[in-house]
């Protein structure tokens, strides 16, 4: 009984851990995209601040300097994201992937040139780290409850506030907005950056809360995952986080079976697990699982009227 | 003039993030070139950089002239270089080479296309976003192959993933002691085909209307659904031949990760040369060029590594597709100012 309690405890550790970057980062995509500017670009996002966060960490020797070195990082991104989307109207798509291919380089060759580690930065140790706050097993560090913690705020500044309603409407039907005498550049902008603030606690996450340390492409899709995720919970943020959810149940479960037999099955292939998220998304979008509905203005830049 | 505006706006970035890690940005550009261009055999490591490159971007512009946006490059190269490998290993026990040749790369582009089919249909026939299937098709063929190559396809007694070699008759012609082979006149071949297919045959026609205005292309009797998946497929088996380069040319045998960038990179080939096939192939050597020249650089000086290269991509793309219009007020005032 006892082994079985801890089997599922762990398992839900292991889930909550896997999926806490995602969550954040699906909520700062859902912040983005309701406001009508598509964000392929978390990858690259929360890759940089995991860089820089470790880089920080590592030179100051505190996890807190780390964590405001993310967010900045990202926000950098998010800013430039922002004015290649917002300010000169150019293709969001576009913009995200050089963001993301742009990330991916530029981490790899600062991190050789200060560290010379090959791309890594050194081991964290102490105080460099975010620690687990209650369940030293479980490695709930203070991003694991701002994770849990951004999905309600999302919710109720999406669903409840002004500024959510009016973030909506720039995402459906700019026009409208533009007419009600609202800045539609600086709403987008906010939206923007609210995404870049989130994605850059989840890089943060990564490589001074889950890891001890940077090392080159260690978000391995987790942005696109995320991305997936939004898609899967339809844009809204409980079922976002439902799918973000299982999703890191998919990759706890893909951990423990690795090599083992099921009963009728066979081995299970890990790789198949691996890419049940990118399948799973691909069925939904399909309209196979019910209708997934992008914002109506999503990826459209805005153009004033002259 | 405004895409030569682009590329040197993202060379002074480069130059300063350069600066920045403590190098002299002139005596690293002045590396790379002779690190690209400096001896015959760098020339050939160019050239064989440039073929890959050509073939992405060659697919990413035949999409886009379709009004897609094709980001599945990578793993459509992936599949295509499966392709490419499972006939070879199938067939080169008993084909003789001007047999298997010609069926090993047309396998590569029916596997290049298939990938890209999929995604093609979901856009066409269910209305799902094609940037976003074909982003989740990257991962899913990364799966796939780690799958088979780990499971099936690995040589007996290997330690690392990989397939038997392929017999001579499944290797491709190259150039003594270079990675350069016949996949270069491959190459040459598709931006023509490319060329004459979009701008001199009726359903290049079709496509490109669609492209510009699918009403237009509706009331002219274009099929959309169709000619989604004709583009998309094209598009597939172009970039599925970065298989046939790398696996049948420069490799002998399936390996990972081969195709690692291209895909990505090709997105920036297209936007640098204007998603017209000579223009494609000029970036495509400029970008051969920065591979070549950038190993070279990372050789030489330790402090940069081969991934600057990567970092210039992605500026390239950053200033000549997103931030286009960037520089156009600063370049109208000039000629505003030049003009009486």
């Amino acid at each position: 009984m006892d082994e079985a309690f801890s089997f599922v405890f762990l398992m839900l550790a292991s889930t909550l851990r896997v999926a806490t970057p995602l969550v954040l980062c699906a909520m700062g995509g859902l912040f983005s995209e309701k406001g009508g500017i598509v964000d392929v670009g978390l990858e690259g996002k929360m890759l940089m601040a995991a860089f820089f966060a470790a880089a920080t960490a590592s030179v100051t020797g505190s996890a807190w300097a780390g964590v405001a070195a993310a967010v900045i990082a990202a926000e950098a991104l998010a800013l430039l994201h922002g004015l290649a989307c917002i300010t000169y109207r150019g293709n969001q798509v576009v913009s995200g992937v050089a963001i993301n291919i742009l990330a991916a380089g530029l981490t790899v060759v600062l991190g050789t040139a200060w560290f010379a580690r090959g791309g890594q930065t050194p081991p964290l140790v102490g105080d460099q780290r975010l620690m687990p706050l209650f369940l030293p097993e479980a490695g709930d560090n203070v991003l694991v409850y701002a994770a849990l913690l951004s999905v309600p705020v999302t919710w109720w500044i999406v669903a409840r506030t002004r500024f959510g309603l009016r973030l909506r409407a720039v995402g459906e039907m700019p026009l409208a907005v533009d007419a009600a005498g609202l800045s539609v550049a600086w709403l987008r902008y906010r939206a923007v950056l609210l995404c870049g603030l989130l994605a850059g606690l989840a890089g943060a996450y990564l490589s001074i809360g889950q890891n001890a340390g940077f090392s080159r492409d260690m978000t391995a899709g987790q942005g696109f995952i995320a991305l997936a995720a939004i898609i899967f919970g339809k844009w809204r943020a409980w079922p976002a986080l439902g799918a973000c959810l299982i999703f890191g149940l998919l990759d706890a479960v893909a951990i423990r079976l690795q090599g083992v037999r099921l009963p009728g099955l066979g081995e299970v292939p890990v790789q198949l697990i691996q890419a049940m998220p990118y399948l799973l998304t691909m069925f939904l979008l399909a309209g196979f699982i019910g209708r997934a509905v992008a914002p109506k203005a999503a990826g459209v830049p805005y153009e004033k009227e002259r | 003039m405004l895409p030569l505006v682009n590329i040197a706006l993202a060379f002074i970035v480069v130059g300063i993030i350069v600066a920045i890690i403590g190098v002299d940005p002139f005596l690293a550009l002045r590396l790379l070139v002779t690190g690209a261009l400096g001896s015959w055999e760098s020339i050939g490591y160019t050239l064989y950089y440039a073929t890959n490159f050509t073939f992405t971007g060659l697919a990413v512009a035949v999409a886009f002239h379709a009004g897609l946006f094709n980001i599945g490059g990578e793993g459509q190269a992936y599949l295509g270089g499966l392709g490419c490998g499972l006939a070879i290993l199938a067939l080169d026990r008993w084909l003789p080479a001007w047999l298997l040749i010609p069926i090993a790369i047309a396998a590569a582009a029916l596997f290049g296309a298939a990938w890209a089919a999929v995604p093609a249909w979901l856009q066409a026939w269910r209305g799902s976003h094609i940037v976003i299937t074909t982003i989740m098709f990257n991962f899913v063929a990364s799966a796939l192959m780690v799958y088979l190559m780990v499971n099936v396809l690995i040589a007996p007694g290997s330690m690392t993933p990989q397939s038997r070699g392929f017999a001579p008759s499944g290797q491709l012609p190259a150039i003594a002691g270079l990675p350069l082979n016949l996949s270069l006149a491959l190459a040459l071949a598709c931006c023509a085909g490319v060329w004459v297919f979009l701008w001199h045959t009726p359903w290049g026609y079709a496509l490109r209307t669609m492209g510009h205005n699918p009403e237009a292309a509706v009331y002219g009797g274009t099929n959309l659904r169709r000619m989604t998946m004709l583009a998309m497929c094209l598009s597939g088996a172009l970039a599925g031949f970065v298989g046939v380069n790398e696996l049948m040319g420069v490799h002998h045998r399936i390996v990972l990760d081969f195709q690692a960038g291209y895909g990505f990179a090709g997105i920036a080939v297209a936007l640098m040369g204007r998603n017209h096939p000579l223009g494609v192939l000029l970036a495509a050597l400029l970008f051969g060029a920065l591979q070549q020249g950038g190993a070279e650089l990372a050789f030489e000086i330790p402090s940069i590594t081969r991934e600057m290269v990567v970092v210039i991509q992605g500026l390239i793309i950053l200033f000549s597709g997103a931030l286009a219009h960037l520089p156009r007020p600063w370049l109208q005032a000039l000629f505003a100012r030049r003009a009486p």
